[in-house]
């Protein structure tokens, strides 16, 4: 078994959130299930095959470095939470 | 004149005629969401005022019109970004963000003369198959409110079922456009990957996502999809090429078509009154002169876990950057950066969003990645290949869109493996990058419509018009409306 | 027990771009906060990245230059990681193709010369800033940063020195500042080097448990850094104790490495290829075009000095430091300035000029042609030296015009013989005591007549013509 409440507390904290108590085993139960499910792909060999990242061959798309006017940061910071007017406000995160 | 019944070419060409003034367009669709959203909960924000505003500005530009749906009232769902217009990807943790910027989308068709009514419900984050995930409640399907319209682009299918405007843009990352089309009987299409700009589009899986249009048939679809299409340099995965003239080589004409009649689709899980609404789509396209052979796609059983992975795993990363700190809803306590950004997270996404998230983070994580994530881009690889074979054989796919006609409210969410598994026959669709339709082909017995899918080869997207076209040419399923919508 | 230290370097350079790699806000330094930004590069929802074709040319060229083997087909990935100077929270980098791989640079060093091997480099973003403000007890995120280009540019574990491992920076910098990619000024922030370390038994062919080393500013605290990690980790082994494998920050003033606050303990990146952009895939042609096109480098140029021009190595060594200064160098002799004499003005007046004003080269305004001609009115006798040097001082920081300088301050050598003469007689005459003295064998009363005569010409005159005409003079009596 892969998915155990351990293994969700740290994929939680790695995606920073955090379950309460009753919402993990559910949670766990279900992403167990899932994942189980998953298994199936298994079943097919993929030896050799190139995984696909892209689904067509498009390559090499590329901008000219040529400037552009920067967006105003009035409105840029309008809508955070954090109310900075000239930089967006984190609790203490230097050290 | 009944404006509401018009398709949206029709109404198109009732405003450049004069018939209709675009802002009695915009009256009768904006009475409509007054009169019935409050039951349908279609949209999030109605734009009534700037509506008005744009139609006036657009009556008063009326002689230089070029596009056929100049002036027609549409709507977009509520993960494409408007500028300075509320866009929530119906989540609480984006707040009352109003971007700065208009999606590319919004851009093209403000220039083919579009008139927004305003933003549209949809599953939280456009993960969902029945609008229900949505922070501002549950979208309900006008044929029957006690059921879900499906999801994610729930809201749009509904608005343009119930007359609530002409067209709606959707997006479609396994499926989206296509199942809600299909429980609400519209004409929904999902389109070449990379044949409509994703700029602006809140992403959920960016290497799936596609934007597209729901209307009331295949000449709207045709029409909307011409003014949406194009190469974008602002997004690096769109495509160069001949866009612009679906309408135009809309003939109905499909006489020696090859139509792929997948076997493993018709198979075990799929109800019987759809299979056989499917199975008489190939009927009236054998009428129409085309061919119709069956085939087999032998990989049905892998398409949703590779679907889920690899969409779990994008959003995962496409949704990390909501912390409360740049834009949208912030957690009212906490205690330090960590603690917020814990706190906004899990008070601000809901249940199945947070699901996907940690399956996504699962399937990436140190150790699990070449078990899951890479096999799931080599079955990625086999998938396409299977649809190169197939293509190879025929012109289109005709498969169904979804194993059942519209469930009902809340029956699905406390499942979520058996609500995944509901979207076997449209995931692959995006897994492949290719062109996917949805049509009305029948009601089941109960009066709910039922959706047939066709799937086209890479930049298929006339071909799927054509034979849509061709079937509403001898059908008017599509030509229904719900009635009220309060079922006896 | 001797003990063997091992080095790895991990180098960030800024590449010299106009704009950013992902979006067409400017790269220039500074700029109020957040006022460098648009919805890309500060990862608003819906916005996708499309890459500058500069910051390609700029990587490969460096790859290059870094002998490299070039990756045909290349692509991006992302790394994800919760912190507030990332605004998308994840970074746009290279780990499965990085752009180019196993490179080597020679490096040369007292103790003699070495071949350092690059495993990797590859193309990034950078992050913003954070600066914590304690009056509101809040970290303030600027963007302005983030999206900046960078190349990282991986060694792998080849250097046993601080020597070697400063010398293999210098060497980058200059190899970099040359092709042009960057500028690597350290001060802004455009080079930034982390440096693993381990030590290890002399002899021993296992690698010890290694730290990452960070917030290294100088070459002086990247080479005072590991002198002091060296000595910490050794200390730690003989007292029985375990190394701990961290990151470490230096403290400029402590003198220091100490550990930090472990930002995420379990680092799980969860790397995966980046959807939204489509993969490189560069062809035989424009390698070769950037091939053909690589700008001579630092060493290659030393030589060619040598040989060609007959330069001494210091020199060589001197003007090559810095790539603006050896094409300034180019540039002089090609308008043909004796080669000798444009180095030592580039070494003595140039380089004094610009460290009197902590200015690099490159922020130079005067150009090639107006020395040159200042040379050249020297060697024309229009000029002397010393007056020269003060036409040079009087025109550095605005590149003046000489010849309107030189007339409009009535400095043009005076090679009129008959004045020289006439004011060499009024010298004699005026100092009988001076003309005695010299006469009495004391040579230094030549020199006062000299300058004399020098004073009464204001500066003007030509000191041969001046010493020949007063020998003459006084010989005749």
């Amino acid at each position: 078994m892969i998915v155990n409440t351990e293994m969700v507390d740290y994929i939680s904290e790695l995606s920073r959130m955090e379950l309460r108590a009753g919402e993990k085993q559910a949670m766990t139960a279900q992403l167990e299930q899932i994942i189980a499910y998953m298994n199936v792909l298994n079943q097919l060999d993929t030896q050799g095959i190139e995984p696909m990242s892209h689904v067509f061959p498009v390559k090499n798309v590329l901008r000219e470095d040529e400037p552009a006017p920067s967006q105003d940061r009035a409105q840029l910071l309008a809508g955070s939470p954090s109310g900075g007017k000239e930089a967006f406000l984190v609790p203490k995160a230097v050290e | 004149m009944e404006l509401t019944k018009l398709t949206a070419l029709e109404l198109g060409g009732a405003i450049k005629k004069g018939q209709v003034s675009v802002k009695e367009a915009a009256q009768a669709a904006l009475d409509q969401i007054a009169a019935q959203n409050g039951a349908l909960n279609a949209f999030i924000t109605v734009t009534g005022e700037q509506a008005l505003d744009r139609a006036e500005q657009l009556q008063d530009g009326l002689k230089d019109a070029q596009s056929p749906l100049y002036g027609v009232p549409m709507a977009l769902k509520d993960n494409i970004c408007t500028r300075g217009v509320k866009t929530s990807c119906a989540s609480k943790i984006l707040g009352d963000f109003a971007p700065p910027y208009d999606a590319a989308v919004v851009d093209r068709l403000t220039a083919a003369g579009g008139l927004s009514l305003g933003k549209l419900n949809m599953d939280e984050f456009a993960m969902g198959s029945t609008s229900e995930t949505s922070f501002y409640g549950p979208v309900r399907n006008p044929w029957d409110r006690s059921r879900v319209p499906g999801g994610s682009s729930g809201g749009a299918a509904a608005a343009v079922a119930a007359g609530l405007g002409w067209y709606a843009i959707g997006s479609d990352t396994g499926g989206s456009i296509r199942q809600p089309a299909s429980y609400c009987g519209v004409t929904g299409m999902k389109p070449t990957y990379g044949t409509v700009s994703r700029y602006g589009l809140i992403a959920y899986a960016s290497s799936l996502d596609q934007i597209g249009p729901l209307c009331r048939d295949a000449a709207d679809c045709a029409a909307v999809l011409d003014a949406l299409q194009g190469r974008d340099p602002r997004d690096g995965t769109s495509l160069d090429g001949q866009y612009g003239h679906l309408l135009e080589e809309l003939t109905g004409d499909i006489r020696g078509m090859k139509v792929g009649l997948p076997v493993d689709c018709c198979g075990d899980g799929l109800d019987g009154q759809v299979r056989d609404a499917v199975l008489k789509v190939s009927d009236v396209l054998k009428g129409r002169g085309a061919e119709v052979i069956e085939l087999s796609f032998p990989v049905m059983e892998y398409v949703v876990p590779a679907y889920y992975i690899i969409a779990a795993a994008e959003a995962s990363s496409n949704l990390s950057r909501f912390d409360g700190v740049k834009y949208g809803w912030r957690a009212e306590q906490y205690d330090g950066l960590a603690d917020l950004y814990r706190k906004t997270r899990t008070q601000g996404f809901g249940a199945e969003v947070k699901r996907r998230i940690l399956l996504g983070t699962f399937v990436l994580s140190s150790g699990y990645y070449d078990a899951y994530y890479k096999k799931a881009l080599q079955v990625k690889a086999v998938i396409k290949d299977a649809f190169d074979r197939a293509f190879e054989r025929c012109d289109l796919l005709l498969t169904p869109v979804a194993p059942a006609t519209a469930p009902k409210l809340g029956e699905s969410l406390s499942d979520p493996l058996q609500m995944y598994l509901s979207d076997v026959y449209t995931v692959s669709v995006n897994l492949a990058g290719l062109p996917g339709l949805s049509m009305p082909c029948g009601f089941d017995s109960g009066g709910l419509p039922i959706g047939a899918q066709l799937i086209g080869p890479h930049f298929g997207e006339g071909k799927l018009l054509n034979a849509a076209h061709a079937f509403q040419l001898d059908t008017d399923f599509h030509k229904r409306m719900p009635k009220g919508g309060e079922r006896a | 027990m001797t003990w063997e230290t091992v080095i790895g370097l991990e180098t960030h350079v800024e590449l010299a771009t106009r704009t950013k790699i992902f979006c067409s806000c400017t790269t220039a330094f500074g700029g109020e906060p957040n006022t460098h930004c648009c919805p890309v590069c500060m990862g608003m929802p819906g916005t996708l990245p499309v890459l500058n074709k500069k910051v390609l040319e700029f990587a490969v060229k460096a790859g290059l230059a870094l002998n490299c083997h070039i990756t045909r087909y290349s692509k991006f990935d992302r790394k994800n990681y919760f912190y507030p100077d990332l605004p998308k929270a994840y970074q746009i980098s290279q780990l499965y193709l990085p752009i180019a791989r196993d490179g080597a640079v020679s490096i040369h060093t007292p103790a003699g010369d070495k071949t350092v091997r690059i495993h990797e480099l590859h193309m990034e973003e950078d992050a913003g800033k954070l600066v914590h403000d304690p009056w509101l007890d809040q970290t303030r995120a600027d963007y302005n940063r983030c999206g900046v280009p960078l190349i990282e540019i991986v060694t792998e574990p080849d250097f046993r020195t601080a020597e070697e491992t400063v010398a293999y920076l210098e060497k980058l910098k200059e190899t970099l500042q040359y092709l042009g990619v960057s500028d690597c000024k350290m001060q802004e922030g455009s080079l930034r080097c982390d440096v693993n370390l381990s030590v290890r038994p002399l002899g021993s062919s296992e690698l010890g448990t290694r730290t990452e080393m960070k917030n290294l500013n100088s070459f002086k605290a990247i080479a005072r850094a590991i002198g002091y990690e060296a000595r910490r980790q050794i200390e730690l082994i003989e007292e029985g104790k375990q190394v701990v494998q961290e990151t470490r920050r230096w403290d400029e003033n402590k003198d220091a490495t100490y550990a930090m606050r472990s930002k995420e303990n379990a680092q799980d990146y969860r790397y995966f290829p980046e959807p939204d952009i489509p993969p490189i895939e560069l062809s035989e042609e424009y390698l070769e075009g950037l091939r053909a096109a690589q700008p001579e480098l630092a060493g290659e140029k030393r030589a060619r000095y040598q040989r060609e021009y007959g330069l001494p190595e210091y020199d060589c060594q001197m003007i090559t430091s810095d790539g603006a200064l050896a094409r300034f160098f180019e540039e002089l002799v090609e308008l043909g300035a004796p080669p000798k004499q444009g180095a030592n003005w580039i070494m003595g007046e140039v380089l004094g000029a610009l460290a009197q004003r902590a200015m690099e080269p490159r922020d130079m305004k005067l150009t090639a042609p107006t020395l040159a001609r200042l040379i050249a009115r020297v060697g024309e006798g229009r000029l002397n030296r010393n007056t020269a040097v003060k036409v040079f001082e009087a025109i550095f920081d605005t590149d003046g015009d000489v010849d309107a300088y030189v007339k409009e301050h009535g400095l043009e050598q005076v090679s009129d013989g008959g004045l020289v003469r006439e004011a060499c007689a009024g010298v004699l005459e005026a100092n009988p005591q001076s003309v005695a003295d010299y006469r009495g064998g004391r040579e230094k009363a030549f020199g006062f007549l000299v300058g004399q005569v020098m004073r009464e010409l204001k500066g003007r005159a030509n000191p041969q013509t001046v010493n020949s005409t007063l020998k003459e003079l006084l010989g005749k009596d």
